[in-house]
């Protein structure tokens, strides 16, 4: 114990040391990632003066590009697990030693998550009133409360993780199964869990159609192991080809393997959902028809959702048809069926429960300047994050950021074991 | 080589104050945002657990606040549900003739911002030989009543199994004991989840804050109805609580120039509302849903 206390602030003063160097890559990286999301701020701390009133949302569409977002970003924080499963359920060892990738990518998106939630409030002021027994949660009824329940949780199990491994990896102890393997193995079922009430969030409301499905879940898990593993290939091509830190292929081809099949089921949903709502017809499938053809002359959203259709039908062929040593083909893949779900789940998902609304009024919503900058903000954030996470684990793993024997006092054997 | 790294130290030390400075000039307009609060109104409660003392605080805050930012002498009541009341409203679909007057009575009545023209009350025009709202527009102009259509107002139906009740993360709105839904405008955090479960689109949000000339601002007021509504939270239809809970009609209903309008205590025998629901073929909006809502509609011929 009394270790601890000298080598944990020592992990974190080494840690923050690694997070503020590197090479001009990274400065540059950094800087821009930086402004981007002080950009981001700044048109939040103006939405907070002028009100919700200066984004594009209105009574009639009265969710848009934040909440298109929080739901992309909590499917990707539970994305990440299709690296976990392999790593330890099947055993997969080139796996394992890069499995704390896809931990901090959940730790990066639930961050955004939450904060995609927050610029959305009105009050955010207010949101001490979400503190059970302090303020007035209304569990278990409300979904949103499950919501803030199974977000905060999944955030603190990849927190520890992560947080235990690369410690002890420090320290130049070998980590002890029983403090994270639990946690491992409690995080893959929280991850299914996040994306589940997230997407009952949207399907439990009977006023809104298009939302008001049972396949909503399934579709939102599924198309979690689309982008995730598509992020996570992209991050580990990016590493091996720009930094120094070795990594093994063998983990990029397992996402590859699992890429392949989750693209097709995730497109096989659609197609279910597609035949389900055009076949009945009737006013039902009025949001539907908005989306995919435009309602009396408004298509607002038709350009975004035939652009996810082509981008994942065409990301599924090259993802079929590519070897290994086709990999350029594979990174266009990950890129294009990245785009084509974030535009489903985003925009594709949530504008469309609102048009027409469910007074069979037609008011379209397309975001606003301010909005894409406190988007793009949140997602600098979120990338730093990534990228700091990353960085420092990239350095203990290398073994360049560890304690000096020296460091750390002598202590008995005994008193570790307990 | 140590040079080197005192002054790597150096750029990182100015590098870091740099951002932090950059930080706080991003966050700057956030000053003028906290000046609209205070520190009690920031502590205060949820409504349902706000002391008759500490109610009468908020509520003389509030008239303080009010007469500050508008410039209007309002007094704003609690007006607690009365026993033995459940409240009901039908509304008659074969005399109303699209008018609208129900919706601007409710505009004025309710303190609703000018700019934006607000009302609880939207009037659908709907063709005739059709129930299904998709064949109806709101934006209609011009004369009415028009041949070939027939009118129907929607504001909030009150449901006994309200969606809107369930959603909220933060019980800010629940029902009350005479059936009517209301929001502590003072406790909401603006998540507009409840907007989105509504299935009648009875719900507002205060998108930017009210604007209202201090001489058309209505000063009777109650905390749970028409008090001008801060920024940023969301509003609905009270039945006008604030006149119905002493005695008085909605504004709505007294505004209507046909008498389309039917408002009561379901529990009265007498009552007209409960003549209506008795003799006459009544339906409610989107049954299947099951919301149970308290408002009906019906055709007189």
């Amino acid at each position: 114990m009394k270790t601890h206390i000298r080598s944990y602030p020592r992990f974190l003063w080494r840690a923050m040391g690694v997070a503020t160097d590197g090479s001009w890559v990274f400065y540059t990286w950094m800087t821009v990632l930086t402004a981007i999301f002080l950009v981001g701020a700044n048109a939040w701390a103006h939405q907070m003066v002028g009100g919700m009133g200066l984004t594009a949302m209105s009574d009639h569409v009265s969710w848009g590009l934040y909440i298109a977002n929080f739901a992309f970003t909590v499917g990707l924080a539970a994305g990440a697990v299709m690296m976990v499963i392999p790593a330890y359920v099947y055993d997969d060892h080139d796996m394992h030693d890069v499995v704390i990738i896809g931990e901090i990518l959940a730790v990066a998106s639930i961050a955004m998550a939450l904060l995609f939630v927050n610029v959305d409030l009105g009050r955010p002021d207010r949101i001490w009133h979400m503190t059970p027994f302090l303020g007035r949660f209304n569990w278990p009824i409300s979904m949103l409360t499950w919501d803030v329940v199974v977000l905060s949780g999944y955030l603190l199990i990849n927190l520890h993780i992560t947080g235990y491994l690369l410690y002890t990896r420090f320290r130049g102890e070998r980590p002890r199964r029983r403090w994270y393997v639990p946690f491992v193995l409690l995080s893959i079922v929280w991850a299914v869990s996040i994306h589940t009430v997230t997407a009952f969030l949207f399907s439990g409301l009977g006023g809104r159609p298009f939302w008001n499905t049972a396949l909503l879940a399934p579709r939102f898990l599924v198309s979690a192991f689309v982008s995730g593993p598509a992020f996570i290939i992209l991050a580990l091509q990016v590493i091996r080809r720009f930094t120094d830190v070795k990594l093994p292929f063998g983990p990029v081809w397992t996402l590859v393997k699992i890429l392949r099949v989750t693209v097709f089921i995730n497109l096989f949903l659609v197609v279910s959902e597609v035949f389900t709502e055009f076949y009945t017809g009737g006013s039902h499938t009025a949001s539907a028809n908005y989306l995919y053809f435009g309602l009396h002359g408004h298509d607002a959203l038709v350009p975004w959702i035939w652009t996810a259709v082509v981008f994942n039908t065409a990301a599924a062929g090259m993802l079929l048809l590519s070897s290994k040593r086709q990999m350029w083909l594979i990174d266009i893949a990950c890129v294009l069926t990245f785009v084509a779900v974030w535009i489903e789940k985003g925009m594709g998902l949530v504008v469309p429960g609102f048009v027409p609304s469910t007074l069979h009024e037609l008011v379209e919503y397309v975001p606003n300047e301010l909005e894409w900058r406190v988007m793009f903000g949140i997602w600098a954030f979120g990338m730093m994050i990534f990228t700091l996470g990353i960085k420092i684990a990239m350095e203990i793993f290398a073994g360049r950021m560890r304690m000096e024997p020296a460091e750390a006092e002598p202590e008995p054997a005994a008193a570790e074991v307990a | 080589m140590t040079d080197f790294v005192s002054r790597r130290t150096l750029m990182k030390g100015a590098g870091a104050t740099l951002g932090a400075a950059a930080f706080a000039r991003a966050l700057a307009p956030l000053t003028e945002f906290g000046e609209t609060l205070d520190m009690q109104g920031m502590l205060q409660k949820h409504y349902k657990e706000l002391s008759t003392e500490d109610m009468h605080g908020v509520l003389r805050r509030l008239e303080e606040k009010t007469k500050e930012e508008y410039g209007a002498e309002v007094f704003i009541d609690d007006v607690r549900p009365i026993p033995d009341v459940q409240f009901g409203y039908a509304l008659n679909l074969s005399a109303c003739i699209g008018c609208r007057k129900c919706a601007e009575a409710c505009h004025e009545e309710n303190n609703h911002d000018r700019a934006t023209n607000n009302s609880y009350i939207r009037v659908l025009a709907i063709d005739k030989g059709t129930v299904d709202l998709a064949f109806s527009e709101t934006d209609y102009d011009g004369f009415v009543p028009q041949k070939d259509k027939y009118y129907m107002p929607v504001q909030c139906h009150q449901c006994d199994n309200a969606p809107c009740v369930k959603v909220c993360p933060v019980e800010a709105t629940w029902k009350e004991a005479d059936g009517i839904v209301v929001v502590d405008y003072d406790w909401c955090i603006g998540c507009r989840y409840c907007e989105a479960a509504c299935p009648y689109h009875a719900r507002r949000f205060n998108w930017s804050k009210p604007e209202i000339p201090a001489e058309e601002i209505n000063p009777n007021q109650a905390y749970l109805s028409n008090r001008v509504r801060p920024q940023g939270v969301m509003e609905k239809c009270t039945f006008c609580l604030h006149r119905t809970r002493k005695g008085q009609m909605p504004a709505c209903l007294e505004a209507c120039p046909t008498g389309s309008r039917v408002f009561g205590n379901l529990l009265d025998p007498e009552s007209e509302i409960r003549q209506v629901l008795l003799n006459k073929r009544v339906f409610v909006l989107k049954e299947d849903l099951g919301t149970q809502p308290r408002f009906f509609y019906f055709f007189d011929e």
